[in-house]
């Protein structure tokens, strides 16, 4: 990660910079999970959609995408939740063992 | 980090830390959504979720959470005899 935008914030205090490095670790990772979900999409709609590529894509192909997109990010979202509520689970039943 | 005290320094590692903690389980999210996609979305592509796509997801994250602790436990068992 480069940091080095924050060396130069001039008379910026330790806290103005401490913010400043958390909002750019934060956007950051936020960018590399959106692009990460869009490389995937991609590679998922292709494959599902464009079966035998032609000249251009062909508006049934585009009907297709963008249907797929939406049903990838929606797949995303129930993974998502599945896998948070079971490892927020795991983890309670982790913790009772244990008392 | 210059100009930070020890403190802030703290601060920002326990932070880094969660951010870190956080880019882990996004990647195994990325990874749940491709292989579950690829085993349950079968048939093609409509408005919505077919009958039985959505709980295929969910099953599928479940079950190879389920076969992760189980090799673990069957290992463990191994072990001990």
């Amino acid at each position: 990660m480069d940091f080095s935008a924050l060396s130069g914030v001039k008379g910026a205090n330790a806290a103005e910079k401490k913010e400043a490095i958390k909002q750019q670790v934060s956007s950051e990772l936020a960018m590399a999970n959106a692009q990460q979900l869009i490389t995937k999409a991609t590679e998922k709609c292709y494959t599902k959609c464009v079966t035998s590529p032609g000249s251009s894509l062909s508006s049934k192909e585009e009907t297709c995408i963008t249907r797929c997109l939406e049903r990838y990010f929606e797949a995303f979202n129930i993974v998502s939740s599945t896998y948070v509520r079971r490892v927020s689970n795991e983890r309670n039943s982790v913790t009772n063992n244990m008392i | 980090m210059s100009g930070l005290g020890e403190a802030d320094q703290k601060e920002l590692q326990a932070f880094l830390d969660a951010e870190q903690a956080k880019a882990r389980v996004q990647s195994s999210i990325h990874t749940f959504t491709d292989r579950c996609w690829d085993q349950c979305i079968t048939s093609s592509i409509g408005a919505r979720f077919g009958r039985g796509e959505e709980a295929c997801l969910s099953n599928c994250v479940e079950r190879f959470l389920d076969t992760s602790l189980f090799i673990v436990k069957k290992l463990e068992e191994q072990r001990g005899q």
